[in-house]
């Protein structure tokens, strides 16, 4: 029996094709797809505001809605942030993929790969709660700075508009320590992959040809190493545009982009709103990917 | 590897302080944690501990909602992975074996799942569930899960297709086996450690997932969903440390294997969240 089922598959390569890709084709259309469609289809409608109820016709006043004063804030807010993030993240990860990559011995690199991947994959939340013991007013980083005699640096850095807060666990520099310490592994991995394609052939022909070792960094290992850069930065970038987690945990009364669509779509009960919001991500990181894809940076994924 | 770099060259100071310097700080944070579960100081984050107490492992224990959040999260993560082995690695056997017109956009489509920010795929489905009034259920957790899990087993188990060595399967063929034989006795042995790498990448993912999470799970608590609220608002803050060294545990040690297993080759290049 099984081997005449067998043999009549065997003679039918297309069907076997199709019964092993339409169940996951299926489900990612259905479900995947099908939810971002509704999702874009509800974007284009819009809030009664007497009612509360959505209207179900085309219109484009949730978008216009979307890019109000308060809302471009939001926009611009979040985008400072995560272009912050990005840079921090790159300056930080770049010696660590560097050393990976170029230095470290087998047995070293194998464990430090580990050490980066294991972040990478787990306890995203279980990482941001770690900050908010470490940035707690009576917590470790304020006894260390006590023991180093820094108290009035961090209280002048609280009080600057725009950045600080009533404690570093409530302010917007407590967010970007967060976002950096969290997206991290996603800049080192591109990074050193991009970095381990470097041939060691190029890296002596430039010391051959009189370049001293800063040169060779200069000209010859950072060019190559950028799209990797430009990789991590994908991540990075768009990771902090959609995150609620930690504006809602460390952030306070000033809103982000994610924070605003959660609200939005809960208590606010305004999904064509936090539809509209969420396309400004997508569109941003569709065109992100763009950019990038024009400069190689697919090639380090 | 070391024959990468110029022979006998070493980094230079600066570079190995920024390699140490970024090292601690990925990986310095989260023990922070294990020594807080030891605090007997309930209502603030003081340091240095006022004293050390064990007590509240045992007041942890007692808790029945953090049992109830850490069945729920371990049988959504259980199915959620078996449905992501499957759907996976039909898609990545039938990407390897054959060429097809739309090849290319169906790794697209898996991926595209971390490519995007969380909070799109939640949003998306959690509008889709109002959409057709969809009640909130076990399954529209376990289903916003798998979304993202597919993609994990698909990456590990093509990348093993493609270093497998198709002859295997011919000679098989040629053997008189069918294809039934052919897949249990080659194709199998040759991705188990790929499928298992997979598979516990991908329960790890969906076992401390919570912004698709907190779109499709309605009132129901997983153990993220619990620490979530923790966070924003914190109440049982020594409990709270407990549950989230337990969630570090359950999570770290099938990621470790699976790295452990992948180590050396680029099964588990590139991926993402």
């Amino acid at each position: 029996m099984l081997q005449r089922v067998s043999t009549f598959l065997y003679l039918r390569p297309r069907m076997v094709l199709w019964l092993m890709l339409g169940p996951p084709l299926a489900y990612m259309f259905v479900v995947y797809l099908g939810s971002l469609i509704n999702l874009l289809v509800y974007s284009f409608f819009y809030l009664e505001e007497f009612t509360g109820l959505v209207v179900r016709e085309f219109s484009l006043r949730t978008y216009l809605e979307s890019v109000n004063i308060a809302n471009r804030e939001i926009i611009l807010r979040t985008s400072t942030m995560a272009a912050a993030v990005t840079l921090a993240d790159a300056l930080i990860a770049f010696p660590l993929a560097y050393y990976i990559a170029k230095f470290a011995s087998p047995r070293l690199k194998t464990w430090l790969i580990i050490s980066v991947t294991i972040p990478l994959w787990s306890s995203y939340l279980v990482r941001v709660y770690a900050w908010k013991l470490i940035l707690a007013k009576e917590g470790i980083l304020s006894w260390f700075v006590d023991l180093l005699h820094l108290s009035p640096l961090l209280d002048w850095l609280l009080r600057l508009p725009g950045i600080g807060g009533s404690s570093l666990s409530l302010s917007p520099l407590g967010m970007f320590v967060v976002f950096t310490y969290i997206w991290l592994p996603y800049m080192i991995i591109p990074i050193q992959t991009a970095l381990e394609r470097v041939p060691a052939s190029l890296i002596e022909a430039s010391s051959d040809l009189g370049a001293h070792p800063g040169q060779t960094f200069r000209t010859v290992i950072l060019p190559l190493a950028f799209p990797g850069v430009v990789a991590g930065s994908i991540f990075t970038f768009s990771l902090t545009l959609g995150d609620f987690i930690v504006p809602l945990s460390l952030g306070n009364s000033k809103f982000f982009i994610g924070q605003a669509v959660y609200s939005y779509q809960g208590t606010g009960g305004n999904i064509p709103l936090a539809a509209a919001m969420t396309m400004g991500p997508v569109v941003i990181m569709i065109l992100y990917l763009l950019i990038a894809k024009r400069l190689g940076a697919f090639d380090a994924l | 590897m070391r024959s990468n770099s110029a022979p006998g060259s070493s980094a230079s100071l600066g570079v190995k302080l920024g390699a140490l310097g970024a090292f601690l700080f990925l990986n310095v944070p989260i023990l922070i944690i294990f020594l807080y579960t030891l605090t007997p100081d309930e209502t603030t984050y003081t340091f240095p501990l006022p004293g050390i107490t064990f007590k509240w492992f045992g007041v942890a224990v007692q808790r029945a909602d953090l049992w109830r959040a850490l069945i729920l999260s371990i049988q959504v993560a259980s199915v959620a992975t078996a449905v992501a082995l499957i759907l996976g690695t039909l898609a990545a056997a039938a990407v390897y074996r054959s060429s097809f017109f739309g090849r290319e956009a169906v790794s697209f489509l898996l991926v595209l799942p971390i490519a995007l920010p969380g909070i799109v795929t939640g949003i998306a489905l959690r509008s889709a569930l109002g959409t057709f009034d969809f009640p909130f259920s076990f399954w529209t957790i376990v289903i916003g899960h798998a979304t993202f899990c597919v993609v994990v087993v698909y990456n590990n188990i093509l990348a093993r297709f493609r270093r497998m060595q198709g002859s295997q399967i011919e000679a098989s063929m040629d053997l008189g086996a069918n294809s039934f034989q052919t897949f249990r006795f080659v194709v199998l042995p040759n991705i188990a450690t790929a499928l298992f790498a997979g598979g516990m990448l991908a329960f790890a993912l969906s076992f401390d997932e919570v912004i698709v999470t907190t779109f499709t799970a309605g009132q129901q608590s997983t153990l993220p969903i619990w620490i979530f609220s923790q966070l924003v608002r914190p109440r049982d803050r020594p409990v709270t440390n407990v549950v989230a060294t337990i969630v570090i545990l359950i999570t770290f040690f099938p990621i470790f294997f699976a790295q452990k297993l992948t180590a050396g080759t680029s099964d588990t290049q590139g991926e993402t969240k």
